[in-house]
Protein backbone atom coordinates (compact mmCIF):
# COMPACT_ATOMS: atom_id res chain seq x y z
CA UNK A 1 0.00 0.00 0.00
CA UNK A 2 1.71 3.12 -1.41
CA UNK A 3 1.38 6.21 1.01
CA UNK A 4 -0.24 9.14 -0.05
CA UNK A 5 1.66 11.73 -1.91
CA UNK A 6 0.61 14.83 -0.47
CA UNK A 7 0.61 18.60 -2.15
CA UNK A 8 3.50 19.31 -3.74
CA UNK A 9 4.94 23.01 -2.88
CA UNK A 10 6.60 25.48 -5.33
CA UNK A 11 8.60 28.13 -4.45
CA UNK A 12 10.12 30.41 -7.33
CA UNK A 13 9.36 34.10 -8.67
CA UNK A 14 6.60 34.90 -10.88
CA UNK A 15 8.92 37.05 -12.47
CA UNK A 16 12.31 37.26 -14.07
CA UNK A 17 14.46 39.72 -16.52
CA UNK A 18 16.04 38.03 -19.49
CA UNK A 19 18.95 36.07 -18.92
CA UNK A 20 18.66 36.19 -15.02
CA UNK A 21 19.37 32.70 -13.29
CA UNK A 22 16.47 32.01 -10.96
CA UNK A 23 16.31 29.38 -8.29
CA UNK A 24 13.40 26.93 -8.11
CA UNK A 25 12.57 25.12 -4.96
CA UNK A 26 10.03 22.33 -4.33
CA UNK A 27 8.54 20.36 -1.94
CA UNK A 28 6.46 16.91 -1.77
CA UNK A 29 4.99 15.47 1.39
CA UNK A 30 6.36 11.98 1.19
CA UNK A 31 7.51 9.46 4.13
CA UNK A 32 10.10 7.85 1.99
CA UNK A 33 9.74 4.81 3.30
CA UNK A 34 13.41 3.09 2.63
CA UNK A 35 11.97 -0.49 3.51
CA UNK A 36 14.65 -0.85 6.84
CA UNK A 37 12.10 -0.15 9.27
CA UNK A 38 9.91 -2.32 11.12
CA UNK A 39 6.33 -1.67 12.55
CA UNK A 40 5.44 -1.26 16.31
CA UNK A 41 4.45 -5.28 16.17
CA UNK A 42 8.03 -6.26 14.32
CA UNK A 43 6.87 -6.45 11.00
CA UNK A 44 8.87 -4.94 8.25
CA UNK A 45 7.52 -1.87 6.45
CA UNK A 46 7.84 -1.73 2.60
CA UNK A 47 10.19 0.29 1.13
CA UNK A 48 8.14 3.01 -0.61
CA UNK A 49 9.88 6.14 -2.59
CA UNK A 50 9.39 8.44 -4.84
CA UNK A 51 12.11 7.65 -7.04
CA UNK A 52 11.76 10.27 -10.14
CA UNK A 53 11.15 14.15 -9.86
CA UNK A 54 11.20 16.01 -13.21
CA UNK A 55 10.90 19.42 -14.13
CA UNK A 56 9.55 20.60 -17.89
CA UNK A 57 9.47 23.71 -18.83
CA UNK A 58 7.39 24.36 -22.10
CA UNK A 59 7.34 20.37 -22.34
CA UNK A 60 11.12 19.99 -22.45
CA UNK A 61 13.02 18.69 -19.63
CA UNK A 62 15.22 20.95 -17.93
CA UNK A 63 15.94 18.57 -14.33
CA UNK A 64 15.48 15.67 -12.72
CA UNK A 65 16.50 13.79 -9.59
CA UNK A 66 16.37 9.82 -9.72
CA UNK A 67 16.08 9.84 -5.61
CA UNK A 68 17.48 6.49 -3.59
CA UNK A 69 16.13 5.61 -0.24
CA UNK A 70 18.81 7.63 1.25
CA UNK A 71 16.48 11.36 0.29
CA UNK A 72 14.88 12.20 3.36
CA UNK A 73 11.19 12.50 3.85
CA UNK A 74 9.33 15.23 2.18
CA UNK A 75 11.82 15.11 -0.29
CA UNK A 76 13.33 18.69 -1.15
CA UNK A 77 14.87 20.01 -4.43
CA UNK A 78 16.30 23.14 -5.45
CA UNK A 79 17.62 24.04 -8.78
CA UNK A 80 18.49 26.61 -10.76
CA UNK A 81 16.81 28.22 -14.08
CA UNK A 82 18.00 30.90 -16.64
CA UNK A 83 14.75 32.48 -17.46
CA UNK A 84 14.88 33.37 -21.58
CA UNK A 85 11.13 33.49 -22.52
CA UNK A 86 8.09 33.54 -20.85
CA UNK A 87 6.10 30.05 -20.05
CA UNK A 88 5.26 27.30 -18.09
CA UNK A 89 6.88 24.93 -15.76
CA UNK A 90 5.04 21.14 -15.23
CA UNK A 91 6.63 19.62 -12.03
CA UNK A 92 6.24 15.92 -11.61
CA UNK A 93 6.90 13.33 -8.88
CA UNK A 94 7.11 9.53 -9.19
CA UNK A 95 6.60 6.94 -6.83
CA UNK A 96 7.91 3.51 -6.48
CA UNK A 97 3.75 2.02 -7.67
CA UNK A 98 4.70 4.27 -10.74
CA UNK A 99 1.95 7.22 -9.29
CA UNK A 100 2.52 10.51 -10.62
CA UNK A 101 1.36 13.61 -9.22
CA UNK A 102 2.37 16.84 -11.32
CA UNK A 103 2.35 20.77 -10.07
CA UNK A 104 2.26 23.82 -12.40
CA UNK A 105 4.03 27.33 -12.27
CA UNK A 106 4.15 30.14 -14.60
CA UNK A 107 7.21 32.14 -15.35
CA UNK A 108 6.68 35.68 -16.65
CA UNK A 109 10.12 36.99 -18.46
CA UNK A 110 10.64 40.48 -19.78
CA UNK B 1 57.49 25.56 9.23
CA UNK B 2 59.92 28.59 9.60
CA UNK B 3 63.00 28.31 11.73
CA UNK B 4 63.22 30.36 14.77
CA UNK B 5 65.60 33.35 13.59
CA UNK B 6 67.19 33.19 16.75
CA UNK B 7 69.21 29.71 16.21
CA UNK B 8 70.71 29.91 12.43
CA UNK B 9 71.42 26.70 10.87
CA UNK B 10 70.32 24.30 13.69
CA UNK B 11 67.02 22.91 13.42
CA UNK B 12 64.88 23.86 17.12
CA UNK B 13 64.22 20.74 19.16
CA UNK B 14 60.54 22.15 18.95
CA UNK B 15 60.52 21.99 15.11
CA UNK B 16 62.37 18.46 15.03
CA UNK B 17 58.95 17.51 16.78
CA UNK B 18 56.28 19.24 15.37
CA UNK B 19 57.85 17.61 12.20
CA UNK B 20 57.76 13.89 13.90
CA UNK B 21 53.89 14.66 14.89
CA UNK B 22 53.05 15.87 11.35
CA UNK B 23 53.85 12.60 10.05
CA UNK B 24 52.03 10.31 12.60
CA UNK B 25 49.07 12.45 11.58
CA UNK B 26 49.76 11.88 7.81
CA UNK B 27 50.18 8.32 8.81
CA UNK B 28 46.81 7.87 10.89
CA UNK B 29 44.85 9.88 8.33
CA UNK B 30 45.43 8.09 5.37
CA UNK B 31 43.43 5.02 5.32
CA UNK B 32 40.29 7.00 6.99
CA UNK B 33 40.29 9.29 4.13
CA UNK B 34 41.52 7.34 1.38
CA UNK B 35 39.72 3.82 1.36
CA UNK B 36 36.26 3.82 0.29
CA UNK B 37 34.14 0.59 0.99
CA UNK B 38 34.18 -1.81 -2.56
CA UNK B 39 30.62 -1.72 -3.28
CA UNK B 40 30.59 2.22 -3.17
CA UNK B 41 34.08 1.79 -5.29
CA UNK B 42 31.84 -0.37 -7.72
CA UNK B 43 28.91 2.26 -7.82
CA UNK B 44 31.52 4.96 -8.55
CA UNK B 45 33.42 2.68 -11.57
CA UNK B 46 30.08 1.84 -13.37
CA UNK B 47 29.25 5.34 -13.40
CA UNK B 48 33.33 6.15 -14.66
CA UNK B 49 32.34 3.49 -17.19
CA UNK B 50 36.47 3.44 -17.69
CA UNK B 51 37.14 6.92 -17.32
CA UNK B 52 39.20 8.56 -14.89
CA UNK B 53 38.01 11.30 -12.58
CA UNK B 54 39.98 14.42 -12.11
CA UNK B 55 39.32 15.49 -8.10
CA UNK B 56 38.01 19.03 -8.06
CA UNK B 57 35.80 21.14 -10.24
CA UNK B 58 32.82 20.55 -7.38
CA UNK B 59 31.92 22.45 -4.51
CA UNK B 60 30.45 19.72 -2.23
CA UNK B 61 28.52 21.70 0.68
CA UNK B 62 27.67 19.70 3.33
CA UNK B 63 27.55 20.15 7.25
CA UNK B 64 30.98 18.69 8.69
CA UNK B 65 28.52 17.82 12.13
CA UNK B 66 25.22 16.38 11.13
CA UNK B 67 22.79 16.90 14.24
CA UNK B 68 20.58 14.56 12.62
CA UNK B 69 21.13 11.95 9.98
CA UNK B 70 18.20 11.98 8.93
CA UNK B 71 17.69 15.25 7.15
CA UNK B 72 20.89 16.40 6.37
CA UNK B 73 21.35 19.55 3.62
CA UNK B 74 23.35 18.45 0.65
CA UNK B 75 24.29 21.22 -2.04
CA UNK B 76 26.37 20.57 -5.22
CA UNK B 77 27.81 22.97 -7.47
CA UNK B 78 29.98 22.13 -10.73
CA UNK B 79 32.39 24.84 -12.18
CA UNK B 80 30.31 25.00 -15.88
CA UNK B 81 29.24 27.07 -18.49
CA UNK B 82 26.64 25.19 -19.30
CA UNK B 83 26.55 25.90 -22.91
CA UNK B 84 25.06 23.10 -25.05
CA UNK B 85 28.60 22.47 -26.89
CA UNK B 86 30.30 22.05 -22.71
CA UNK B 87 27.59 21.25 -19.92
CA UNK B 88 27.32 19.19 -16.72
CA UNK B 89 25.08 16.36 -17.72
CA UNK B 90 24.68 14.67 -14.54
CA UNK B 91 26.11 14.81 -10.63
CA UNK B 92 25.72 11.22 -8.83
CA UNK B 93 26.14 11.36 -5.09
CA UNK B 94 27.29 8.29 -3.39
CA UNK B 95 26.82 8.02 0.81
CA UNK B 96 29.86 5.15 1.55
CA UNK B 97 28.59 3.53 5.07
CA UNK B 98 24.72 3.83 4.28
CA UNK B 99 22.69 0.67 3.32
CA UNK B 100 22.50 1.40 -0.08
CA UNK B 101 25.72 3.60 -1.24
CA UNK B 102 23.89 5.22 -3.84
CA UNK B 103 22.05 8.43 -2.93
CA UNK B 104 20.86 10.83 -6.09
CA UNK B 105 21.46 11.40 -9.32
CA UNK B 106 20.98 14.81 -10.88
CA UNK B 107 20.21 15.15 -14.43
CA UNK B 108 21.59 18.55 -15.73
CA UNK B 109 20.75 20.18 -19.23
CA UNK B 110 22.61 24.27 -20.52
CA UNK B 111 18.78 25.84 -19.66
CA UNK B 112 19.35 25.73 -16.16
CA UNK B 113 22.26 28.38 -16.42
CA UNK B 114 23.62 27.03 -13.61
CA UNK B 115 25.05 23.18 -12.66
CA UNK B 116 23.64 23.53 -9.27
CA UNK B 117 21.30 21.37 -7.32
CA UNK B 118 20.28 21.38 -3.04
CA UNK B 119 18.40 18.55 -1.57
CA UNK B 120 18.40 16.68 1.78
CA UNK B 121 19.57 13.46 2.48
CA UNK B 122 19.94 10.63 5.38
CA UNK B 123 23.06 9.28 6.57
CA UNK B 124 23.19 6.19 8.91
CA UNK B 125 26.05 7.66 10.53
CA UNK B 126 29.46 9.14 9.80
CA UNK B 127 30.80 8.67 6.61
CA UNK B 128 32.35 10.02 3.71
CA UNK B 129 30.19 11.52 0.65
CA UNK B 130 31.43 11.28 -3.05
CA UNK B 131 30.03 13.15 -5.67
CA UNK B 132 30.87 12.55 -9.36
CA UNK B 133 29.73 15.20 -12.46
CA UNK B 134 29.56 13.86 -15.82
CA UNK B 135 30.72 16.70 -18.36
CA UNK B 136 29.23 16.71 -22.26
CA UNK B 137 32.78 16.53 -23.07
CA UNK B 138 33.26 13.44 -21.58
CA UNK B 139 35.46 14.83 -18.62
CA UNK B 140 34.42 13.16 -15.27
CA UNK B 141 35.04 15.30 -11.63
CA UNK B 142 35.05 13.97 -8.23
CA UNK B 143 34.76 15.24 -4.84
CA UNK B 144 34.46 13.66 -1.14
CA UNK B 145 33.60 15.05 1.95
CA UNK B 146 33.68 13.57 5.46
CA UNK B 147 30.52 14.03 7.69
CA UNK B 148 30.32 13.41 11.30
CA UNK B 149 26.77 12.61 12.09
CA UNK B 150 25.61 12.37 16.10
CA UNK B 151 22.03 10.65 15.55
CA UNK B 152 22.01 8.30 12.24
CA UNK B 153 19.31 8.71 9.94
CA UNK B 154 18.47 5.32 8.50
CA UNK B 155 17.02 2.74 10.84
CA UNK B 156 13.24 2.66 12.70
Amino acid sequence: MAAPMGRPRIAMPSSAKPGEVIEIRTLIAHPMENGHRRDASGAPIPRDIIRLFTASFEGTEVFRAEAHTAISANPYFAFPFRAERSGSFTFAWTNDAGTTVTATARLRVG
Amino acid sequence: MPRSPTAPGRPARRDVLAGAAGVAIVLVARPAAGALAPRTEAAIAKVLAGRTAVEGGIALTLPAVAENGAIVPLTVSVESPMTPEDHVTAVHVFADRNPDPEVVVFRFTPALGRAEATTRIRLSEGQTVIAVAERSTGAVHLARREVAVTVGGCGG
